[in-house]
């Protein structure tokens, strides 16, 4: 238990419990929307803007957060050309983000830095990370809050939103503004090429067991926080990678719950 | 005053004209059925009323304002032809679906009272699935579903409602107890507009028909003149066959 009076370790945890609220609120919805892809390329967005702040020395997660707003805001601005095909808009965003990450890993000094961000890391979060996290998921909780009736709307029938008069347009551009920056932030802990997973895997847990939004929305909160601080412990204890270990674990809680589903 | 009314519509696709120079009116209290076969743009002209689409040409007024300004989002309710056509697996009990009505009334950032909460649970007795309230909505019959989406267009107190195909791939019996509560709900003072192919509702509940034709044009009648003319057309077939 020793280690997690440690300081790191506190942060570590307390970075993780903001970001297993934030995770699936959005995983929800991109979820019920079938827009999972987005998430995908949105990490790697979030991935390339690490790898360019890296290079040129500036703080990975802010960088992280730019590219990764940047790239939600053009993935709207392609989907509306194609609005039939919106997944195309995020392959394209998704293949660019590779490219770019890949072409500046070339420069990047610290390879060990750029691998935390890869598969996450309990040990690098700084002071400044730390508040940066908090603060922008509180915001994220508040925005979500507000937004509930709004993405629950839409997500169950746009065209029905709209005539009731939701903004979609919008709502639909703060949500993928939100987005990037959540993918940007658990970048740090969990890793980007795992972030997708924990937006993910929490949600499919809920939805196996839930009747209602609500409850499928606080369930799959409940299921990252367990996810996330089981992950830590195991991951302290034995000096793994938290990424990996998070998602696998999440994996074994929903190959029990399909299991027992199927027994019944 | 009439509630809807249609000038000179005209619509087009890129490729393919669909609506050509339709007019007709319908007053406060009116149940209108709109018929037509597969592809005449029933569907197209409810999009065109909703303000989904723009027209080529003509005018819209829903309560007398031009339906591209009309913002009274509270006054007019849709269930749209693919209202049944979500996602099974879609978490969301009935009550929930039911209250997403509540909305165009709200609009952003409101809060929900329990006076609205029993305007859902008034809404859900009237279309017969009080008991429902806290089933998933995935499970219930494509009738019952239908029918939640009928309660969420009530919730909202609407003055008119328009439904597309409300009771296709249901059985007659679901059918019939749908039609009967638009009925029920017509007498209440709810104008109603309803793309059918179901006749027997056009003559039982109806007070007039919109039909729509492949050439692109339209013709009111009166339920009356189209139950006469059902009629004319079966003895024509039946003197056919002989
Ligand atoms: N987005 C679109 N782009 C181009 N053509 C379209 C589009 N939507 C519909 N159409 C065409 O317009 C015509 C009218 O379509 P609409 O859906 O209004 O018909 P409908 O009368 O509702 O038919 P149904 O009875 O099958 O529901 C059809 O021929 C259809 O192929
Ligand atoms: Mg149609």
């Amino acid at each position: 238990m020793e280690i997690f009076t440690l300081a790191f370790m506190q942060r570590a945890v307390i970075v993780a419990l903001f970001i297993s609220v934030v995770t699936p609120l959005i995983g929800n919805i991109i979820v019920l929307r079938r827009l999972s892809t987005i998430g995908d390329a949105l990490s790697h967005a979030g991935l390339a803007g690490v790898t360019i702040g890296l290079c040129l020395s500036f703080s990975p997660v802010v960088s992280a957060i730019i590219f990764s707003v940047l790239s939600a805001l053009t993935i709207e601005y392609i989907r509306r050309s194609f609005p039939n095909y919106s997944e195309m808009a995020t392959a394209i965003v998704l293949s660019f983000a590779v490219g770019v990450a890949a072409v500046f890993s070339g420069f990047v000094k610290s390879t060990a830095g750029f691998n935390s961000f890869l598969f996450g890391s309990i040990v690098a979060i700084s002071n400044f990370e730390l508040v940066t996290v908090i603060v922008l998921s509180i915001a994220v909780i508040i925005i979500m809050t507000l937004l509930y009736r709004e993405l629950f709307y839409i997500s169950f029938d746009e065209e029905g939103a709209y005539l009731s008069g939701v903004p979609v347009r919008s709502v639909n551009l703060v949500f993928t503004v939100l987005t990037a920056i959540v993918v940007s932030i658990a970048a740090r802990t969990v890793g980007s090429l795992v972030i997708s997973s924990l937006m993910i895997i929490p949600v499919a847990c809920s939805m196996l067991i839930s009747k209602s939004f609500l409850h499928n929305t606080v369930l799959s909160v409940i299921f990252a926080l367990f996810f996330t601080t089981a992950g830590l412990f195991v991951t302290a204890f034995y000096d793994l990678k938290p990424g990996g270990t998070i998602v696998l674990i999440g994996i074994a809680v929903l190959v029990v719950i399909l299991i027992v589903r199927k027994q019944r | 005053m009439a509630i809807l009314e249609v000038k000179d519509l005209s619509f087009s696709y890129p490729d393919k004209s669909i609506l050509h120079r339709i007019s007709f009116k319908i007053n406060r209290g009116d149940f209108l059925c709109v018929v037509g076969t597969n592809g005449t743009g029933k569907s197209t002209l409810l999009r065109l009323i909703l303000n989904r689409l723009q027209p080529t040409e003509g005018s819209i007024k829903l309560f007398g304002t031009d339906s591209s300004q009309f913002k009274d989002f509270g006054k007019i309710a849709y269930v749209s032809q693919k209202a049944t056509a979500f996602n099974k697996d879609f978490p969301a009990t009935v009550e929930e679906i039911a209250s997403l009505g509540l909305y165009s009334r709200k609009g952003l950032f409101k809060k929900y009272t329990k006076e609205d909460r029993k305007k859902v649970h008034e809404a859900l007795e009237r279309v017969g699935l009080a008991e429902f309230a806290n089933k998933k909505i995935g499970n219930l019959s494509g009738g019952q579903q239908q029918r939640v989406f009928i309660a969420k267009a009530l919730v909202s107190s609407p003055d008119i409602i328009f439904l597309d195909e409300p009771t296709v791939g249901i059985d007659i019996k679901a059918v019939d107890s749908i039609c009967c509560l638009l009925g029920e709900l017509n007498a209440g003072g709810i104008t109603i507009v309803m793309v059918t192919h179901d006749i027997s509702s056009v003559i039982y509940h109806s007070n007039k028909v919109l039909i729509l034709s492949e050439d692109g044009s339209s013709e009111l009648i009166s339920s009356q003149e189209f139950t006469g003319r059902s009629l004319m057309n079966l003895q024509h077939h039946s003197h056919k066959e002989v």
